[in-house]
């Protein structure tokens, strides 16, 4: 069993257990609205400086972006694709 | 029939991935996002530049880093590999994904319409484009980074050599400024030497008039003297001619009484 640093404020995802994960969401969740944006802030130049932001990057940049963008409209539209389905029982 | 504001802007947004053009213009959004800044990330970009803004902004930026994180097929981060690896192995992932799809139909999560073929079709595309059209596009891209950086450096080592040159300049008027001791004492000298000059001149003017008016004096009794000599000979002639001696000895006797007068006179003149 790999023993994690300190207190549970300061564990990243990887770092928590099982056990404390709703406690570590609940931590972890924005209390303002200000802290919500931070968070999208701070996520949004993580993925820029490690995907993006390289000397020679590759598709998977922009792909990804363009790979979850679809995921989520397809997530959002999905009450109506519902009306498109083949069978009527699953 | 009860579309809310969402699920329309969800259809549009939807509709807009499906119907994802194909021509040059992702390409050139991707191969701009991958290379510079990007319309993705612009104006963020400027948020993550304000970093210069604090108190180490002096300080040379750290360089980009060569390669991204990477992924695998273009959309999956190899971290996700990399995790299951020590558990299933190679095949681990693309089992993974197998399963998640066949669920994921059979439970029609995911329905198959006529957007499926436009889906499969607009992917097709783009993927060949990627394919055929990735690398020339990632070298066009590092060439213009390239002619960017070249310019900057240019400019960098221009600023270099001018300032190097600058130092070298200034070192030596460092070493200039040594002599000016020496410039000035060949100044005093100058100085001095003009003085000595004039001193000379000077003495010798005041030697020159000193001995013009002696001179005048002695040339003054000279010329009195020999007026005096000259009217006492004419006189004497005078009169000597004037008594008309008639013989010799008479003249004899003259010039012998003369002789003695002279000698007289002289006697009386050294006393």
């Amino acid at each position: 069993m790999l023993c994690f640093p300190g207190a549970l404020t300061q564990r990243r995802l990887g770092q928590v257990t099982l056990r404390e994960l709703p406690d570590w969401l609940v931590l972890k969740s924005p209390r303002r609205p200000r802290d919500a944006i931070d968070m999208v802030q701070r996520g949004w130049q993580w993925y820029y400086r490690r995907y993006i932001d390289v000397k020679k990057g590759g598709v998977g940049g922009v792909a990804m972006l363009l790979a979850g963008y679809c995921v989520l409209s397809y997530v959002w539209t999905y009450p109506h694709l519902k009306r498109d389905r083949w069978r009527k029982y699953h | 029939m009860s579309f809310n504001i969402l699920q329309t802007c969800a259809r549009l947004h939807y509709a807009f991935c499906a119907y994802l053009p194909s021509h040059v213009c992702p390409l050139l959004v991707t191969a701009n996002a991958l290379k510079s800044s990007g319309p993705l990330g612009a104006g963020l970009v400027q948020a993550s530049r304000s970093l210069q803004t604090s108190s180490q902004s002096l300080a040379p930026v750290p360089p980009l880093p060569e390669k991204g994180g990477k992924t695998r097929h273009g959309i999956i981060p190899e971290e996700l590999f990399q995790f299951l690896y020590p558990k299933t192995g190679v095949t681990g992932p693309y089992m993974l994904g197998t399963g998640l799809l066949v669920y994921m139909l059979s439970k029609e999560i995911y329905v198959i319409n006529h957007e499926t073929f436009v889906a499969a079709s607009i992917g097709g595309v783009f993927i060949y484009a990627v394919k055929k059209f990735g690398p020339q596009v990632a070298a066009f891209a590092d060439k213009l980074n390239e002619e960017k950086v070249a310019k900057a450096q240019e400019v960098k080592d221009l600023a270099m050599t001018s300032l190097t040159q600058a130092i070298e300049e200034e070192k030596k008027e460092q070493w200039r400024v040594e002599g000016r001791s020496m410039l000035f004492d060949a100044k005093r000298n100058n100085v001095a030497m003009i003085l000595e000059t004039n001193y000379r001149e000077r003495l010798h003017m005041v030697t020159n008039e000193v001995k013009r008016r002696l001179d005048y004096q002695i040339a003054l009794q000279d010329l009195h003297r020999r007026m005096e000599q000259e009217h006492m000979v004419n006189w004497v002639e005078k009169s000597v001619i004037g008594q008309h001696h008639t013989s010799k000895e008479s003249i004899a006797k003259c010039i012998t009484d003369l002789k003695a007068l002279a000698k007289a006179t002289q006697a009386k003149a050294t006393v």
